[in-house]
């Protein structure tokens, strides 16, 4: 079944000329049209502004009928990254991974080990929910220090005219359309979203983030 | 006698190897939490929005998933640089600079290292005018913004058919509160 979609992912990419890749959707052979292929990042203040939310979204383009049969990979760890004294690297991890319709936290925590290579820490701060099913209510939940949780699918909220930038590229165009069309409207991703408490990170200044997908060797 | 006696000694060894496969089983079947074992080798990773995708060389595409941010400047700023200034007219003389008052050099320099920069005092936006680079939120115009960085040139104004693609806005509502993603097509 997975093939199959990823087959016809494939071919639609084919028939409309495109080799969709965005804002990282699909952006590299290995990570490409697999489980661990991360689409789009996002940090920002919570609505409350003592919290930052962050955003990893995996597995994109789906169309309607392909997301009621998506589920996240429990082969695929997704790691939240914070740098807090501007070399980056990360002191801060948050870990995410799916078990038996759970997605289950894991930190933030100072990892052990930094780089390419993670454990998860089961003795870090913890947090869990269950994975909203497609067409069902979003189901979130909070843990004992304030930190929320969200796993499941969602309306994909990166926005752009990729299909004209592409024919830029390929030197069939002059220039964007005005208005453009948004090439990944209607279409969803599987997304995370955990919004913790600043405090827990630091206290003022810039951190530097970013989001990793690791595969269990 | 002798038949009987090896009979219930059999019996009674077959007896106890069942008790303890049983009593092995019980062991197993008591309730235990998810195995989170195992290491985990990254194979894919993203700070800011696109950079991979425009900046990137095809062959190094993947090599760039599996460097560490501290590593990726001395790797990729170079290349980075090379591909800037073969995309964008706007970087085509050694002078030229962004809107951001950065030469192809400083403006490569500051996107090869891929992360997403976040203030954690105010305001966290890629670009609103005012705030640069504070974090990104989920109605920020990433693209229009890298577009008006990489084609605009020193005041926003230069290649205009190429600095905004003209999709200024998600085709869902988000929502106010957690967990802020519009609900799925």
């Amino acid at each position: 079944m997975k093939k199959n979609r990823i087959l016809l992912t494939t071919i639609f990419a084919a028939v409309i000329g495109l080799v969709l890749v965005a804002a990282d959707h699909i952006d590299a052979p290995d990570a490409q049209g697999t489980t661990a292929d991360i689409t789009d990042f996002y940090a920002f203040q919570g609505e409350d502004t003592n919290n930052l939310v962050f955003v990893a979204n995996v597995q994109g383009l789906l169309s309607p009928s392909a997301t009621a049969e998506t589920s996240f990979d429990e082969n695929v760890l997704v790691e939240f990254n914070i740098d807090t004294n501007q070399d980056n690297t990360e002191d801060f991890v948050i870990q995410a991974i799916p078990r038996d319709g759970v997605m289950y936290f894991f930190g933030p925590f100072t990892p052990s080990v930094t780089g390419l290579n993670s454990t998860i820490n089961e003795n870090a701060t913890a947090g869990e929910v269950a994975i909203t099913a497609y067409n069902s209510t979003a189901v979130t939940s909070t843990n004992a220090v304030g930190m929320k949780f969200f796993a499941g699918p969602r309306d994909d909220p990166f926005f752009m005219d990729f299909a004209r930038y592409g024919e830029i590229i390929a030197g069939n165009a002059p220039g964007f359309n005005s208005p453009g069309s948004d090439t990944f409207a209607g279409t969803n991703v599987m997304s995370i979203v955990v919004e913790v408490p600043k405090s827990m990170i630091g206290s003022s200044g810039t951190i530097n983030t970013w989001v990793e997908a690791k595969a269990k060797q | 006698m002798k038949y009987t006696y090896l009979k219930y000694l059999t019996f009674l060894f077959s007896l106890t190897f069942i008790l303890v496969s049983c009593n092995n089983n019980k062991d197993e079947d008591l309730p235990t939490g998810p195995d989170f074992s195992g290491t985990f080798a990254q194979k894919d990773q993203m700070g800011r929005p696109a950079v991979n995708t425009v900046f990137v060389s095809a062959a190094s595409k993947d090599e760039f998933n599996v460097t560490v941010p501290s590593a990726q400047s001395a790797r990729f700023q170079s290349m980075f640089q090379t591909n800037l200034m073969a995309l964008s007219p706007a970087f085509a003389n050694a002078d030229d600079t962004n809107a951001l008052g950065q030469n192809a050099a400083a403006f490569t320099g500051l996107l090869a290292t891929d992360v997403l920069n976040v203030s954690l005092d105010g305001k966290t936006t890629f670009f609103d005018g005012t705030n640069v680079l504070t974090g990104r939120a989920l109605a920020d115009d990433v693209i229009t913004v890298e577009l008006l960085l990489i084609f605009g040139g020193e005041d926003f104004t230069e290649n205009p058919t190429l600095s905004n693609d003209n999709v200024d806005a998600n085709d869902k509502e988000f929502l106010t509160s957690f967990p802020y993603l519009a609900t799925p097509w």
